[in-house]
């Protein structure tokens, strides 16, 4: 399952993606808004993505953990659009035999998506906003790999 | 011939708009693109060299020559990498 959506996202969206898994080992990750980050007192965030461009991308990094581990499924949700403190912004869910690769193909994932995927945050804190950018030269550089 | 450039978060936030369409020279290539747009926005990026860009959402590279039509996104960095 690959999904960029605007509905709220709980901890109950992972019963719908591996609930029916007899594969040994499930890896979820959550993301979830920060309420202080680098001192601020964060308010909301607001997520932005090239949405047929994120779909795309979102599944390349679940097909290149597929080709790198022995996994079964790898699915991906991420919300966009105004994220509250507290809630779910990204979901990743890797199902597989054994911990190890379920565990090495989610770190895998996020990283990707984080440096790939082309969904964006605004962080809205007490006395301003701010676009969280990684450091440019490492993008160019890697999403042409 | 004519390209569409979309921009997205804080580029579209320097520029004030999400897209715009610009004439260029038939045979131009991204590099070229990009060195004409940021002309206008400087502030997009410090080093041209590092701008991201996707065309017709697929990400390209500068030497890429483009066609009438094409639609460049320009990508500014992602969120990962510092946290």
């Amino acid at each position: 399952m690959i999904e960029v959506t605007n509905r709220v996202l709980d901890y109950n969206e992972i019963c719908s993606i591996a609930g029916n898994h007899c594969s040994g080992a499930v890896v979820t990750f959550f993301g979830v808004t920060r309420k202080f980050n680098n001192n601020r007192n964060v308010l909301y965030l607001e997520y932005e993505a090239y949405q047929p461009m994120a779909d795309k991308l979102l599944s390349r990094v679940a097909c290149e953990a597929k080709k790198k581990w022995p996994i079964e499924k790898l699915s991906i949700i991420h919300r966009i659009g105004r994220i509250e403190v507290g809630e779910i912004s990204l979901i990743v869910a890797v199902t597989s035999s054994h911990r190890k690769e379920a565990l090495t193909a989610c770190e895998y994932a996020i990283d990707r998506i984080k440096t790939i995927v082309p969904i964006w945050k605004k962080e809205f804190f007490e006395g301003g906003d701010v676009w969280v950018e990684s450091l440019e030269d490492i993008s160019m550089r890697e999403v042409l790999q | 011939m004519k390209v569409n450039i979309r921009l997205f978060a804080s580029y579209k936030d320097i520029a004030g708009k999400s897209n715009f369409d610009i004439d260029l020279p038939d045979g131009s290539t991204v590099d070229f693109l990009v060195k004409r747009v940021l002309q206008h926005y400087p502030e997009f990026i410090k080093k041209p060299e590092n701008l991201v860009v996707a065309v017709n959402e697929e990400y390209s590279e500068h030497r890429f020559i483009l066609s009438d039509g094409d639609n460049v996104a320009f990508i500014p960095p992602v969120s990962g990498g510092i946290q």
